[in-house]
C-alpha cells in the first residue's frame, strides 16, 4: 500500500492493536484489516477478504510521476507489461504499478540509472516509430515482443542502446517494482506477492507455519504497517543503551 | 593540526564483531578504553522486514564511509583493478555482526595445522606448491577456552557434537572437542530442512543444525528468534541475533570504563621514534583529533586493517606501520563460498520464512574429514542448505532452461515455481598463495582523496577442485531429496571483495612471513594488536566470525596479562 493509503489508516487503531492479545485480535475482527495486520503477530488470522476490504475502502489516490515524462512512462509501462504481462487475466507489472516504483527509485536510490532510461526509452519510441509507424506503447503486443526479442539478442544495430543491458535493467526494476514491499510504490494491492503466493511480511513465523504443505493466508501488510518501525518512538536511545554520543 | 585529547589506556579502532568483543575483557580488567567507531548506533526500530532496503539497496551497509572506499579488485597483475558494487564492511555499532547470518562455527582442529597434518598423512608434496600457507601459531586446543567464552558472552545456539571427546547425538561429530555444551539448543528445523535431513541420512551422512549467534530461548534480557526472515543483511527486529551491539558492548559500557565515540573516522595510527604506537588520529565531522593511548587494538574489517597500516607511514615505518617486513597485505584470501548448486523441486517447500542460519549442515566432505589419498586437493567444503526466501529474490529465480525470462511463459513459470527452488551454500577450504595480496590502489581514491584497497587475488586449483567435488556431493544430496532440475554455477576465478576476507596481517611465529605474533600483536610494534580475520592464515570451511571473536578475546586477555611489558 502506498503512503496515502497508509495515512488513511487510523493511527490509534495501529497503536491499540499491538496491545491486544492474539485472542482479542480474533474477537476484534470488526477492526479494519489494516489495524489487525499491524499487530506484531503472524499467523493465519488474516483472511484475504479483509485485505480486499481495506483496499476497497480506499477512494481516490493522486499519484504523479516524479521524474519520468509522460512519453517515458507510457513506453516504460508498455515494456514492463510485456515483461510481466496481464493478458492471461491475472495482474502483472501494470497492475502492480511497477512504473511508479521505478519512477520513485530514479529520483533516489536508482538515480544512477536515470540517464540510461532517458536514452533507452527515447530510442525505444524512435525505433518503434521507424519500424512500426507508432510509439512503442501504441504498437500491437506482437510487434512489441519482436522488438524486445531483438533487444535481448543485441540485434538492433542502428540503436545500440536498445540492447540486452538496457532490457536487463528494466527487467530487474520491473521485478523489484512488482514484488517489493508496497511502501515503495509498486506491488499495488499485493498483486505481485499474490502472483507467486508469497504469504507476506510477518513479525513471527511459528514452527507449524513452516511445515511442508501448509498454505498460509497472505498477511497483506507492508513492513511499515508494523508499528515498531514507524510509529513507536519509545525506543532506547544510544544513551539508554549506554553509549556516549558523538565526539568530545 | 590535530587537537590532542586526554590520554587513555587502550584505543580500539572499530566496535564491530571483534572490537565489540575485545572491549569486555579489557574493562573487566579495569582498563580505560576508548572505542572509535565510524558508524553510529542502530536499534531494532531500524531493522524492518524490507527486502528493498536490506538486499537490493544494501542498507544499512551502504552508509557513507564504507560506501566511498570500496576496494578495487583484479584476478592478477595482468588486469586492471575495477571498483566493485559494494563494500563488505559495515560502519555501525556492532559492525557486520548486525547484519551477518550469524553462523558461529568453530574451525576444525585440522585448520590450525594444515601443513603438518597434510604432510604427516599424505606427504609434503600434497600442500599446493604455490601456497604460502603455514600452520597457525596456536592449536584448536589453545583457542578452545576462548571459543567457549565468546559463545557464552554473546549467546550462541547450537547442538554440541563432541563434549570432551564424547560424541553427542545431534551435533557435528567432526567438530573438535568442546569443554561444554552450547548455552542454548540449536535453531529449530522446518519442513524443508527436515526433508533435506532425511535425504542426507538416506545417503549415510550425518546432518545437523549448525551453530548460530542467535538466541533460541530467552538469554539475558533478549528473546529467542522469531523466524520471520530478513536476517540476511538485515539487523534483528527483536535483538535475538547476538550482535556485539546488544551483547558485549552494552555489557562493557556498564563498567563506566568504556567510552564510545561514534562517527569517528580513523585516518592514521601514530608511532613514536621508539617504534611504539602512541595514539590514533581521527576525523570527527571536519575536525581532526588525536587520541593518545598506551596500546592500540586495530579492529576494523580485513581490508581496512591493511589499509590503515599502509596509510600510517612514518620515518620509522616508511612503507606503512608494522610493515618493514613487507608482509602487510600479504597472504590475503577471500573465502571460496560461491559456486552454488541450485535445485528445483516438484513441490512447494514452504520456505518463505526462517533465516539463513536455520538449516542443515553436512560436514562429511569438509576439512580432512575424509580420506584424501586419491583426491587432487586438500581440505574440502561444508554443505549447507537453509530456509528463508524473499519475494524479489524468488521472482528472480533461474528458469532452469524450462521457460524464457520474460513474457507470459515466464510469468506462468515463476507463479508455479517461486517456492520450489533452493540454492546451497558451500564454504570451502581456501589457502593463501604467492601473488594474492592487498595493497593501496595507485589510482582509485575515496572522497577524502585517500587510496582505497586493491585486491589482487584469484582462486587456484585446490579451491576449484574442491568446488567441483562438493558440487557433485551437493547434487547427490538434492537428487536424494527429490530435486528434478539442477544448475551448477561456475567454479569461480577471481577473489573479489568478500565479507569472508582473510589475511593481510597474518599471525605467526616467523616475523619474516607474518605481521602479528601468536597473540595478535605486531612483531614490529609491540603495543599494537590486530583483531579480526586479517590475522587468520587459512579460512577453514566455515564462517570466520566466531574464530575472529575468540582470537580477539584472547588478544585482549594477553594485553591485560602482559600490560607492563607490552606498554613500556
Amino acid at each position: 500500500m502506498n503512503n496515502k493509503k497508509k495515512n488513511a489508516a487510523d493511527d490509534t487503531e495501529h497503536g491499540a492493536a499491538t496491545l491486544l492479545s492474539r485472542r482479542n485480535l480474533l474477537k476484534g475482527a470488526g477492526l479494519t484489516g489494516a489495524a489487525l495486520m499491524s499487530a506484531a503477530c503472524s499467523g493465519p488470522v488474516i483472511s484475504p477478504a479483509s485485505g480486499a476490504q481495506a483496499s476497497s475502502a480506499r477512494i481516490h489516490v493522486t499519484e504523479a510521476f516524479e521524474t519520468l515524462t509522460a512519453a517515458e512512462s507510457a513506453a516504460l509501462d508498455a515494456l514492463a507489461s510485456r515483461i510481466l504481462p496481464s493478458d492471461d487475466g491475472t495482474p502483472g507489472a501494470h497492475e502492480a504499478r511497477a512504473v511508479h516504483f521505478i519512477d520513485r527509485g530514479l529520483t533516489g536510490a536508482m538515480a544512477a540509472s536515470r540517464e540510461q532510461y532517458a536514452v533507452g526509452l527515447a530510442a525505444l519510441d524512435a525505433y518503434a516509430t521507424e519500424t512500426g509507424g507508432n510509439a512503442f506503447h501504441s504498437l500491437p503486443t506482437s510487434a512489441q515482443d519482436a522488438i524486445i526479442e531483438a533487444m535481448t539478442k543485441n540485434a538492433i544495430l542502428n540503436f545500440p542502446m536498445l540492447n540486452a543491458g538496457f532490457f536487463n535493467t528494466v527487467r530487474t526494476h520491473t521485478i523489484e517494482g512488482t514484488f517489493s514491499d508496497p511502501y515503495y510504490g509498486g506491488n499495488r494491492d499485493f498483486v505481485g506477492w499474490d502472483l507467486i503466493a508469497y504469504p507476506g511480511v510477518r513479525a513471527v513465523a511459528s514452527a507449524e507455519e513452516t511445515r511442508l504443505g501448509r498454505d498460509l493466508a497472505p498477511s497483506r501488510q507492508s513492513a511499515y504497517d508494523l508499528p515498531s518501525y514507524t510509529k513507536d518512538l519509545a525506543v532506547p536511545t544510544a544513551a539508554q543503551q549506554g553509549g556516549a554520543s558523538n565526539g568530545h | 593540526m590535530a587537537t590532542e585529547l586526554a590520554r587513555t589506556d587502550v584505543v580500539v579502532i572499530g566496535l564491530g564483531a571483534v572490537g565489540g568483543v575485545a572491549v569486555l575483557p579489557l574493562v573487566n580488567a579495569g582498563l580505560n578504553v576508548i572505542g572509535l567507531e565510524a558508524g553510529g548506533w542502530m536499534t531494532t526500530r531500524d531493522f524492518a522486514p524490507d527486502e528493498i532496503r536490506n538486499n537490493i539497496r544494501d542498507w544499512p551497509q551502504a552508509i557513507p564511509k564504507a560506501k566511498n572506499e570500496i576496494p578495487t579488485s583484479r584476478a592478477n597483475i595482468n588486469f586492471e583493478a575495477i571498483q566493485g558494487g559494494g563494500h563488505p564492511m559495515m560502519n555501525g555499532m556492532g559492525g557486520t555482526s548486525l547484519h551477518y547470518w550469524a553462523q558461529s562455527w568453530r574451525l576444525s582442529p585440522w585448520d590450525f595445522k594444515t601443513v603438518s597434518d597434510t604432510t604427516r598423512r599424505y606427504g609434503a608434496h600434497r600442500v599446493p606448491l604455490d601456497s604460502t600457507v603455514e600452520d597457525w601459531p596456536l592449536s584448536y586446543e589453545d583457542l578452545e577456552p576462548y571459543y567457549d567464552r565468546v559463545e557464552y558472552a554473546l549467546g550462541v545456539s547450537g547442538n554440541a557434537g563432541n563434549i570432551q571427546g564424547t560424541l553427542q547425538g545431534d551435533g557435528n561429530r567432526f567438530e573438535g572437542p568442546r569443554s561444554r555444551a552450547y548455552p542454548m539448543p540449536g535453531l529449530r528445523s522446518s519442513g524443508f530442512t527436515d526433508m533435506m535431513s532425511e535425504a542426507a541420512s538416506q545417503l549415510g551422512w550425518h546432518p545437523f543444525q549448525g551453530p548460530a549467534a542467535i538466541n533460541t530461548e530467552v538469554y539475558g534480557n533478549r528473546p529467542g528468534c522469531f523466524y520471520h526472515g530478513f536476517c540476511d543483511r538485515g539487523g534483528c527486529h527483536v535483538a535475538a541475533k547476538s550482535s556485539t551491539a546488544v551483547t558485549t558492548i552494552p555489557e562493557a559500557l556498564k563498567s563506566g570504563l568504556l567510552k564510545v565515540v561514534t562517527h569517528a573516522r580513523v585516518l592514521k595510527i601514530v608511532n613514536d621514534d621508539q617504534g611504539r604506537v602512541r595514539g590514533v588520529e581521527y576525523l570527527s565531522g571536519n575536525q581532526v583529533l588525536f587520541q593518545p593511548a598506551d596500546a592500540v587494538l586495530l579492529a576494523s574489517h580485513t581490508y581496512e586493517n591493511t589499509r590503515l597500516l599502509l596509510l600510517s607511514k612514518s620515518r620509522e615505518f616508511p612503507a606503512g606501520l608494522a610493515n618493514n617486513s613487507g608482509q602487510v597485505g600479504q597472504h590475503y584470501l577471500s573465502h571460496h563460498q560461491g559456486a552454488p548448486v541450485t535445485a528445483l523441486f516438484p513441490k512447494n517447500l514452504n520456505n518463505w520464512y526462517g533465516l539463513p542460519a536455520q538449516g542443515v549442515a553436512i560436514d562429511e566432505w569438509a576439512d580432512d574429514n575424509f580420506d584424501h589419498s586419491d583426491m587432487q586437493f586438500i581440505g574440502g567444503g561444508n554443505l549447507w542448505v537453509h530456509t528463508d526466501r524473499k519475494p524479489i529474490a524468488a521472482a528472480k529465480m533461474p528458469t532452469f532452461g524450462l521457460a524464457p525470462n520474460w513474457g507470459p511463459k515466464w510469468k506462468a513459470f515463476i507463479s508455479e515455481n517461486a517456492d520450489r527452488t533452493n540454492s546451497s551454500y558451500i564454504q570451502k577450504t581456501t589457502l593463501p598463495y604467492e601473488g594474492n595480496y592487498l595493497d593501496l590502489d595507485p589510482f582509485v581514491k575515496d572522497k577524502l582523496g585517500i587510496p582505497v584497497i586493491r585486491i589482487t587475488a584469484e582462486h587456484r586449483q585446490n579451491e576449484l577442485r574442491i568446488a567441483a567435488f562438493t558440487q557433485d556431493r551437493m547434487e547427490e544430496w538434492y537428487r536424494a531429496a527429490g530435486a528434478v532440475q539442477i544448475i551448477r554455477a561456475g567454479l569461480g576465478a577471481a577473489m573479489g571483495p568478500s565479507t569472508h576476507a582473510y589475511g593481510g596481517t597474518r599471525m605467526g611465529d616467523n616475523p619474516a612471513t607474518n605481521v602479528t605474533d601468536r597473540f595478535g600483536f605486531a612483531h614490529e610494534v609491540k603495543n599494537l594488536g590486530v583483531l579480526g580475520a586479517s590475522v587468520m592464515g587459512t579460512s577453514g570451511a566455515r564462517n570466520p566470525t566466531l574464530t575472529a571473536q575468540a582470537l580477539a578475546w584472547r588478544t585482549a586477555e594477553h594485553l591485560v596479562a602482559n600490560w607492563d611489558s607490552i606498554t613500556q
